[in-house]
């Protein structure tokens, strides 16, 4: 005879669920595929890669990424995209990313205009 | 205005949304994938969210005592709920149908409760139809999904919807003040909403590579309204105030 799970959460317990399930065994690949969700704070403004969904087509992955990831931020329009439609470039080639040269000027900081914004910021202030 | 009228009104949906959320959260932790246990959780704390806004509105405008009380603190006779929302959880198919057949009537009645003319009810209506969008869609996508996919799932979807196709006409059950209600323009008579829910759920039905029952006799799950249960609402609200009655006057 089976023993049936025996649990302080009465719903478990309705449930009769043996001890031992020939049904806990996950099979292989039994999992739908990903879909990567893509948030959108307010309109206008990038949308922004949040996580993943599993999920059988986009419409269900969309359904799925509502409550997932715009149940607590606020949202005004989400992007499913299939994982497998992501082509990425590969770890074995990240050296591609590290310059070999000092390459500083390229960055932003590299421009003195910090009393230039200050200095809009005042004119704006005035005007109103 | 017959506050009693709008009392019954407020105590009746109120009661469907909080018998319906407690229901469907029986799910949490036991749905069938993540993504939908946490949507399916998600949409009954908001029916329970919903029962909350009523009852705080009873409490507000009319005079009653506190929600915490109204909710976990009555005898299964003094609830007003329909009886096709205490029927416990089933499989997965039964729950899902019974939510989309619930979650189109709701849609219906706030509809026209948005546009009724009690105002501290019209104004909360407008504001809860928001969730409903969410809720609608969420019943359309799974029905059509599962239902136009194998013939196990369409098989599955079809046996729930016979049985609780007939059971959801006492959703709109009339009570002794529903004419009052549509004569005073808070909200129409059920027969009307009625109509209104019988198409829109057979548009998706349909959809959904299923078949409509007949109902022969739309009465046979009356009595909800009227505080007359099934066996399993008192069961269900020992479960769910088990915690509260260990010390009713607790403050949380």
């Amino acid at each position: 005879m089976t023993m049936k799970i025996d649990s302080l959460d009465p719903r478990i317990a309705r449930a009769d669920v043996p001890t031992e399930n020939e049904y806990l065994v996950k099979r292989d690949l039994d999992q739908w595929e990903t879909y990567e969700v893509f948030h959108q704070k307010s309109r206008g403004t990038h949308h922004t890669h949040v996580g993943c969904v599993h999920a059988p087509n986009a419409d269900m992955a969309l359904l799925f990424a509502k409550e997932q990831y715009a149940r607590r931020m606020k949202c005004v329009n989400l992007w499913v995209v299939r994982t497998a439609n992501v082509h990425a470039t590969s770890y074995d080639d990240s050296d591609m990313f590290e310059p070999a040269t000092d390459k500083s000027y390229r960055e932003a900081f590299g421009y003195k205009n910090k009393h230039l914004i200050q200095q809009f910021k005042e004119s704006q202030d005035t005007a109103h | 205005m017959n506050i009693d009228a709008i009392k019954d009104l407020l105590m009746r949906v109120a009661d469907d949304d909080l018998v319906m959320g407690h229901r469907n959260s029986e799910w949490t932790g036991l749905g069938p994938i993540l993504e939908e246990d946490i949507a399916f959780s998600s949409m009954a704390q908001d029916e329970v969210g919903h029962a909350q806004a009523y009852y705080t509105l009873l409490q507000a405008v009319l005079g009653y005592g506190d929600p915490d009380q109204l909710a976990f603190n009555r005898k299964a006779d003094a609830f007003r709920c329909a009886k096709i929302v205490e029927y416990p959880i089933g499989d997965y198919a039964f729950s899902l149908v019974r939510h989309m057949l619930y979650d189109i009537a709701e849609s219906v009645r706030l509809e026209a409760m948005s546009r009724g003319n009690y105002r501290p009810l019209s104004e909360l209506a407008k504001k809860l139809l928001r969730e409903e969008r969410y809720h609608f869609l969420h019943a359309q996508t799974w029905l059509r999904q599962l239902g136009n996919a194998t013939e196990e799932a369409n098989n599955r979807l079809q046996t729930a919807l016979d049985e609780l196709f007939p059971m959801a006409y006492g959703l709109f059950e009339p009570t002794s003040f529903s004419s009052e209600l549509a004569a005073e323009g808070i909200l129409p008579l059920e027969s009307e909403l009625e109509k209104i829910w019988e198409s829109n759920v057979e548009d998706l039905v349909s959809q959904s590579g299923l078949k409509l029952p007949v109902v022969q006799d739309k009465t046979a799950y009356y009595g909800g309204r009227q505080g007359l249960h099934t066996e399993h609402l008192e069961g269900m609200l020992r479960e769910m105030d088990e915690v509260f009655a260990i010390d009713p006057t607790a403050t949380w």
